[in-house]
């Protein structure tokens, strides 16, 4: 029976240096660092409440720093929330830890390999500490092995594998106690194309087997393409939560069109918010204006002519059709990539 | 408590330990066979050391090689697993509480110490006989102090690999471990310290004292020596201490 994932009014505050996570890696580093200056306290989550459904893709999509990791950390047992619950089915996370990690595989940001091991000795030794049995380890071994196209390598210690090996090898690894929900942090950041599609169809298939999966990306083409909900977050909040296609209908109008003036004036910006098929229009800078429309190219020659009648040289166009990017900077007013 | 996640990660230290035998055959027996003959052969053969010296060393370099043993067992691997490669989340994520894992560590460092303290006996032996005078009066002592050091050394592993990083290793040599060595009554019994009066208490904080002068006391005990009972309650007061600040030290630096 699958599982879902539920956190509510979730908080952290890192006293210390924050997770790697936080930073590009997974996992914080308790740096005890005395010294007499204050330790920065610095919050990751502000008060964070999911629901995942049973049986469901979802994702956490936001810029790095937004928190995405930490909640991974917290769900999975690794990092300590300074308030709220986390629960994993029925389970508290942080109460009935054994039976949690039992329902969950995880698949860090940075592959965190047993580099003691070889690439078939680190999914053999992993089934054991699940407690399946010789016999079972061994034939899922080498089927996932198979899978991620790593039987060649199999007997091979990881230290010499590439980054995309180790990768794969780490998502066999958390596919190897078959968990009812599987973490994948950033997973296909540092992937060529050709992996990607791989690690997709992976992905796709878990989920079709009953599975609940729980990815975080600040790829908006990896979160459009795999997920069946998402929650955008920023700051440690969510601050969107629906399908990729529900989330994208918020976007007022859906295109958005980023406008480069020479000189800009209030007055043109009123012009541009009577064209027919604007719907909103913002200043950016003092010399820009995004605006969102329900065209795109179409509306390029009215806008060239209403900035040059109005004396105010357009120098820039940038038409982008309805995406989660878009989304991300109706929300934020930033970029997901600042 | 999970037993089949604690054995199969006892399991997998004890196949990385294979693994790595011959290396870890060297590093644990190369300086203390090496301090065996300079000392034991060369000084004593040529004169400038009683040959009565031979008989007082080999405790000592039990002790010493259980006690690097263990720490080094336990310590060196948790340093390297906890740096940013964090080698050690997969045990950290096995269905096993936190604490266990660092519980299954020093039950390896153990093994270990014990392994090294029986291997070392015979092979200091053959290097310093003939004039070992060495016999074990009291099996049920000896056994209790070895099995005491060992878990010494195995807790001093996971409360120092705990609490340092993989740059201050090399302080830690110099800070820790080799103050620890020369004041550890290694070389020298105990007693040999009373013309030091502030020294000869002051290293009684060393918990190595307690292993080499435990060791003299059942193996040589012709020599001056401390009280066994002092040794044990020393030892065990040592093994408590350093197993809670490890096992805190580890629950700290797993979870954030």
């Amino acid at each position: 029976m699958a599982v879902g994932v539920r956190t509510s009014d979730l908080r952290k505050v890192y006293s210390s240096s924050p997770p790697l996570g936080a930073a590009g890696g997974f996992i914080a580093r308790a740096d005890a660092k005395g010294g007499k200056q204050p330790k920065a306290q610095i919050p990751a989550l502000d008060g964070l409440s999911l629901d995942v459904l049973p049986g469901e893709i979802f994702g956490l999509l936001g810029p790095n720093g937004a928190g995405k990791s930490t909640t991974v950390g917290v769900l999975t047992t690794r990092v300590r929330p300074t308030s709220g619950q986390a629960w994993i089915g029925e389970h508290d996370v942080w109460k009935e830890q054994a039976r949690v990690k039992h329902l969950i595989g995880v698949v860090p940001q940075r592959p965190n390999l047993d580099f003691s091991l070889t690439a078939r000795e680190i999914l053999i030794f992993h089934a054991a500490y699940f407690g399946i049995g010789s016999r079972q380890r061994n034939e899922r071994a080498d089927t996932l092995l198979e899978k991620f196209k790593l039987t060649e390598r199999a007997n091979q210690m990881v230290r010499g594998f590439s980054g995309g090996m180790m990768q794969r090898l780490s998502i066999a690894r958390a596919m190897m106690h078959d968990p009812q929900v599987l973490f994948l942090d950033e997973p296909s950041a540092g992937l060529d194309p050709q992996t990607r599609i791989l690690l997709w169809e992976i992905i796709r298939e878990y989920h079709q087997a009953g599975k609940t999966v729980l990815l975080t990306t600040h790829n908006m083409d990896e979160a459009d393409a795999l997920c069946q909900r998402l929650a955008i977050i920023d700051h440690g909040h969510v601050i969107a939560l629906g399908t990729p296609v529900e989330l994208k209908a918020t976007i007022p109008g859906g295109f958005l069109l980023r406008l480069r003036f020479g000189n800009q004036t209030a007055d043109l910006l009123e012009r541009l918010q009577s064209l027919a098929g604007v719907r909103e229009v913002r200043a950016v800078d003092g010399t820009g204006a995004d605006v969102y429309a329900d065209r795109g190219g179409s509306l390029i020659p009215e806008i060239a002519t209403l900035a040059a009648n109005a004396g105010a040289e357009l120098s820039d166009v940038h038409i982008s059709e309805p995406s989660l990017e878009n989304l991300f900077l109706h929300h934020t007013g930033r970029s997901l990539r600042d | 408590m999970n037993w089949k996640t604690f054995g199969a990660m006892l399991a997998r230290d004890a196949h990385v330990a294979r693994r790595n035998a011959l290396q870890l055959f060297l590093q644990t027996f190369l300086q203390p066979l090496l301090f065996v003959f300079i000392f034991g052969r060369v000084m004593v053969g040529s004169g400038y050391m009683p040959a009565a010296y031979k008989s007082l060393l080999l405790p000592g370099i039990i002790a010493i090689s259980m006690v690097f043993t263990g720490i080094w067992a336990v310590a060196m691997p948790l340093i390297a697993e906890f740096q940013w490669t964090r080698e050690i989340e997969d045990r950290l994520l096995a269905p096993i509480g936190v604490a266990w894992i660092a519980i299954e560590k020093v039950i390896a460092g153990i093994l270990q110490a014990l392994v090294a303290g029986l291997i070392v006996i015979p092979l200091a032996w053959l290097v310093l006989r003939p004039g070992v005078e060495i016999s074990i009066h009291t099996p049920f002592a000896f056994a209790a102090i070895i099995v005491l050091v060992a878990i010494f050394s195995a807790c001093g592993g996971l409360a120092l690999g705990c609490s340092i990083n993989q740059q201050h290793i090399g302080l830690m040599f110099g800070m820790v471990i080799t103050p620890m060595i020369f004041f550890g009554c290694t070389y020298y019994p105990w007693s040999a310290l009373k013309p030091f009066p502030i020294l000869q208490k002051a290293v009684l904080i060393n918990p190595l004292v307690y292993a080499s002068e435990g060791m003299r006391a059942t193996l040589a005990p012709q020599f001056e020596h401390l009280s066994i009972t002092a040794v044990i309650i020393a030892l065990l007061f040592f093994d408590t201490l350093l197993l809670l600040v490890g096992l805190r030290q580890f629950e700290k630096k797993a979870v954030t």
